[in-house]
């Protein structure tokens, strides 16, 4: 049985630096996996939605009419399943944070209007050719019924 | 007869890292009977496997407890992966191992820290949290989180551990265990640490097998039990005996967990040793249908899992039971006789985790 066994560890500290920060006057350092929030880079998402469907936590929802992706920082619990899901890579966890706030409000992201106007002209021309399409294979269903009248 | 009284004793109490309740029943100072009673924080999470699917209960299982949480994350995974006929690639098993571990490490830091506090030496608690600080570093450095790893997923581990940050483990494992030879010193030998200790709350061999106590509470009353030995993820590859001692005190449960943390450092070094290359997750198709049952030695001691699948992808049944949950027993047993200043430090050995208990 030893006493003031503990004495010439607290006499370094006394005559040591301290092991905290100051933190806020000398920020945190993250590391570089550190998972603080969602980023996306919204103009290469394709609002497949992957990523609302795998959400454990149900806070995130996506628009692809009018090409907006929301989140509930608050809700998030910053797992980074999205991340995983998300086919064209567009999302990631970045370190940092969500700040304290008095409402739990969600931020929405929408894409540049160019992003936008170019969907909107393909999602046109996909109408326009499966109306086509249609239009050519209900004439063909008529050419053989008429057929099949001779 | 002294006159009886009854004293309750939390959820809130400055020693109680957690809300669990006693109803003391006391004679002068001596405890004659304890009523522990539980349910302050319940959240259901078993009852969410009716709303997420199994992918995502891996990460509602971790969220099961701030402190064992890669054990439950990683518990759940495999009993699904069995279920469903998965073989993790052999890298990811040793990821997971060097995670376990290390989450094992600061959970017993921890431990030694909330110890110190409860029996009063505050500048003992900070120099453990100190030293737990380097290995949650690690943690994050790792997996980007410092307690909440989410690095499990049903077919393996979703990040890797680069030989940098091999490098950085091996180097604070370096830095823990010369720290922790220190602190060693200072639970064990000293006079005043052991006067709070040594023969307070002993649980014999025989009492702490027919209470069914699991983990470092048993193993300090001489059970050799420990389930890494049944060789799950990499252990069986690994060299390792549990760490027993027979005092089945204060002092013994002390002596275990303090063995325990160098028994980890040996086992991270081991792993990071023989980490084979190659894939770290395997392709997962369909929905689990079956049922299965693991046990997995958590840090507090033996957890179970059990999984119940239909072939969708919402699973009929999940079920933890959790070593805490088995220590109870024990610890009413060892507050009999207690004075009532010990009761503190009797609930601290057990290193009660009652978040994980209630789910
Ligand atoms: S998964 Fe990716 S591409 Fe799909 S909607 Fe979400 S962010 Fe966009
Ligand atoms: S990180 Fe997790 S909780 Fe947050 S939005 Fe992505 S899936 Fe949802």
């Amino acid at each position: 049985m030893a006493i003031m066994t503990f004495a010439g560890t607290a006499l370094k500290n006394l005559f040591s630096k301290p092991v905290t920060t100051k933190y806020p006057a000398v920020p945190a350092e993250y590391k570089e996996r550190t998972r603080g929030h969602i980023e996306i880079s919204i103009d290469d998402c394709i609002s497949c939605g992957m990523c609302v469907r795998s959400c454990p936590c149900g806070t995130l929802s996506v628009d692809k009419i009018k090409g907006t992706w929301s989140i509930n920082r608050f809700d998030c619990i910053a797992c980074g399943f999205c991340v995983e899901k998300c086919p064209k890579k567009c999302l990631s966890v970045v370190a940092g944070y969500q700040e304290p706030g008095a409402e739990k409000g969600s931020v929405t992201y929408t894409k540049s209007p160019e992003v936008l106007a170019e969907e909107a002209r393909k999602r046109e021309e996909m109408a326009k050719k499966a109306a086509e399409a249609k239009a050519a294979a209900a004439a063909k269903a008529a050419a053989a019924a008429a057929e099949k009248k001779d | 007869m002294a006159k009886r009284s009854v004293i309750p004793y939390g959820p809130q109490h400055p020693v109680l890292p957690e809300p669990i309740h006693l109803d003391l029943v006391l004679e002068d100072e001596k405890v004659v009977e304890a009523i522990p009673s539980i349910g302050f924080i319940h959240r259901g999470l078993e009852k969410l496997t009716e709303k997420r699917d199994f992918n995502q209960m891996a990460y509602v299982a971790e969220r099961i407890c701030g402190i064992c949480s890669f054990g439950h994350g990683y518990g759940y995974c495999e009993t699904v992966e069995h279920i469903m006929g998965i073989e993790v690639p052999a890298r990811a098993n040793y990821l997971r191992t060097i995670w376990f571990e290390l989450s094992r490490l600061h959970s017993h830091l921890l431990w030694a820290g909330l110890m110190a506090d409860a029996f009063g030496f505050e500048n003992l608690f900070y120099q453990c949290w100190r030293v737990r600080e380097k290995v949650l570093d690690c943690i994050e450095l790792t997996t980007g989180g410092r307690v909440i790893f989410s690095v499990n997923k049903v077919g393996g581990v979703i990040k890797d551990i680069t030989p940098e940050m091999q490098k950085a483990i091996l180097d604070t494992m370096d830095y823990v265990e010369k720290e922790t030879k220190i602190l060693k010193k200072t639970f064990m030998n000293d006079y005043s640490v052991q006067s709070r200790m040594k023969g307070v709350g002993v649980l014999t061999k025989e009492q702490a097998h027919a209470l069914g106590c699991a983990g470092p509470f048993a193993r300090a009353s001489g059970i050799a039990t420990d389930m890494r030995m049944r060789g799950y993820a990499a252990y069986g590859e690994l060299d390792m005996e549990p760490i027993i001692s027979n005092d089945g005190d204060c002092y013994g449960r002390c002596e275990v967990r303090i063995g325990e943390i160098f028994q980890s450092i040996d086992l991270i070094r081991q792993a990071i040793g023989k980490i084979p290359e190659g894939e770290i997750a395997a392709v997962v198709k369909g929905n689990p249908d079956g049922e299965y049952f693991m046990r997995i030695e958590q840090p507090r001691g033996e957890a179970d899992y059990y999984v119940r699948g239909n072939g969708t992808p919402n699973l009929d049944r999940m079920r933890v039971r959790t070593p805490t949950f088995a220590n109870l027993a024990g610890l009413c047993e060892t507050l009999k006789g207690a004075d009532y200043a010990d009761i503190g430090i009797l609930v601290v050995t057990i290193d009660p985790c009652i978040s994980c208990t209630e789910r």
